[in-house]
């Protein structure tokens, strides 16, 4: 029938709300990051795949990057943008590079909670236009404790005892609630909330080997090397891990 | 019998829901240049060995799915040990091509015997693209630079329309990524791998490459060039590179195209 058929002329539409293929500007390129901070060190890990889809680009890209730091390697500043590598490469050389002239114009070193602040507002000067990372911040305090600071893409953010980033960060952060922050575990004998306290270095870096042994069983954007960086008042440490590579 | 002209050729109302007339009537917007690119290079793939790298593309510059020109040369040599080899549209191409010309008319200007190599070329590249992504202007392309690092070492680099970067032993864009990585991953995966793999060995792994991708791209040519770059700083350019030895036996199997009646 006529009137079934009939819609409204094409031409009678004031072209209003053009519709356009658009570019887009983003993409995501995996990987996950993971920091934890001690009494005497920060730790910051990353695996090193960089995919774009289902396709691994290189099994080997280090993701955590280290500002070297005025007065002693204990002053070195670890930084891993997750996410959209592109931005993340952007915002962590753009970092350094006002962290450098932060020494050079202040003739000190940067502190971490310093470094944060200038991290937060290199992120939300582009809220129009984020950077797509997630990014952690970790070092040393004045006072030597381990300190990690954790931000989303446009640059709300805390300082925090333990942080998972990136793509597998929904399946890394359960786990470390329960096991750096005692979350839901009871004392057995008083059957009190367990208190959170410092875990050692060497424990540490069990779990994070394996919270990324695991992680790479079930996410597949996560494998190939595990880099893990830690700051210590010896200075930074790299270690590498093995993956799955499949 | 619709007497309306304009409802003709148009999805049906009762199948697809209302037609949405904001597409017949979308004007031509706000213009920029590539919002989408027109004529385009398919993969350009390339892989370390113990000398040096090699990669290769193919000489068709494509209009949609028309093969519209069939002599287009996709790897650039930059300098004197540097080759680009660029996939993606072809006048954004022109345009890189003219601005590493001038970025090497700048190096020469001091005559201090400073050449630019591959990881410059690379960082200045890989700025250009993301500067331009980020203007949502973006130069449509892949890109692969290949070269000599500083220290004398193989280089071999990616980077995209989106200014992303990454480096690997061997690297493909486009369908080789899907096509040709994993028969290279097989001699070259790790970057140790390389020194143990010969310009020959390198070679014949291309070349088959370049024919599983002229077997399977739509979009592709079986007339390619390969470049490779040695570490003792020479680049040999081989151009017109035919496809050898082709079996298309497996073609009368496929189902699903053409006009097979099963």
């Amino acid at each position: 029938m006529y009137a079934e058929h009939f819609s409204e002329p094409a031409t009678s539409h004031v072209a209003s709300a053009p519709i356009e293929h658009q570019f887009y500007p983003y993409a995501s390129n995996g990987g996950t990051i993971l920091a934890i901070a001690g009494a005497d060190y920060a730790l910051l890990a990353g695996d090193t795949r960089h995919i774009t889809g289902y396709s691994i680009n290189t099994r080997f890209r280090p993701s955590i990057h280290t500002l070297e730091n005025l007065g002693g390697p204990e002053r070195a500043i670890v930084v891993a943008a997750n996410g959209f590598s592109a931005d993340g490469d952007a915002l962590v050389r753009r970092l350094a590079q006002r962290a450098e002239w932060y020494t050079y114009n202040h003739n000190k070193p940067l502190s971490v909670s310093a470094c944060a602040r200038l991290v937060q507002t290199m992120l939300y000067g582009k809220r129009t236009f984020p950077y797509y990372v997630h990014t952690i911040v970790a070092g040393l305090d004045e006072s030597g404790r381990g300190e990690v600071y954790s931000f989303d893409p446009v640059g709300s953010y805390e300082r925090e005892q333990c942080r998972a980033g990136g793509s597998a960060a929904s399946l890394l952060m359960p786990f470390l609630d329960n096991q750096v922050n005692k979350k839901n575990q009871y004392d057995a004998a008083t059957g009190l909330p367990q208190v959170a306290t410092d875990l050692p270095l060497e424990e540490t870096l069990k779990l994070v080997k394996d919270a990324f042994s695991s992680v790479t069983e079930r996410h597949i954007h996560v494998g190939d090397y595990l880099e893990i960086k830690i700051v210590t008042k010896e200075g930074v440490k790299v270690e590498y891990f093995p993956l799955k590579r499949d | 019998m619709d007497h309306m002209p304009e409802n003709w050729g148009r999805p049906r109302n009762d199948v697809y829901g209302e037609y949405q007339s904001a597409i017949h009537n979308a004007g031509q917007g706000p213009q920029s240049r590539t919002q989408t690119p027109s004529i385009t290079g398919t993969s350009v793939i390339a892989m370390k060995f113990d000398n040096g790298v090699m990669l290769a593309a193919d000489n068709l510059g494509s209009y949609g799915s028309l093969a519209r020109f069939t002599d287009q040369e996709r790897l650039i040599k930059v300098g004197n040990e540097t080759v680009v080899g660029i996939s993606g549209d072809a006048s954004d191409q022109q345009y890189i091509e003219l601005l590493l010309e001038r970025l090497l008319i700048e190096d020469n200007y001091p005559q201090d015997g400073h050449h630019l190599r591959a990881p410059h070329i690379y960082e200045y590249l890989s700025r250009v693209m993301y500067n331009r992504r980020s203007k949502i202007d973006p130069l449509w392309n892949a890109i692969l630079v290949a070269g000599k690092n500083d220290d004398g070492s193989p280089f071999l680099g990616y980077v995209d329309l989106l200014g992303v970067t990454y480096s690997s032993p061997s690297i493909a864009t486009g369908y080789g990524a899907y096509l040709a990585i994993p028969l290279m991953r097989k001699i070259v995966s790790e970057e140790a791998d390389a020194k143990n793999v010969s310009e020959e060995q390198a070679r014949k792994v291309i070349d088959e490459c370049m024919k599983v991708l002229f077997y399977r791209d739509a979009r592709s040519l079986d007339k390619y060039t390969v470049a490779t770059v040695t570490l003792d700083g020479e680049v040999k350019m081989d151009k017109n590179v035919r496809c050898q030895n082709m079996n298309w036996r497996f073609a009368e199997g496929i189902r699903g195209y053409g006009t097979q009646k099963q």
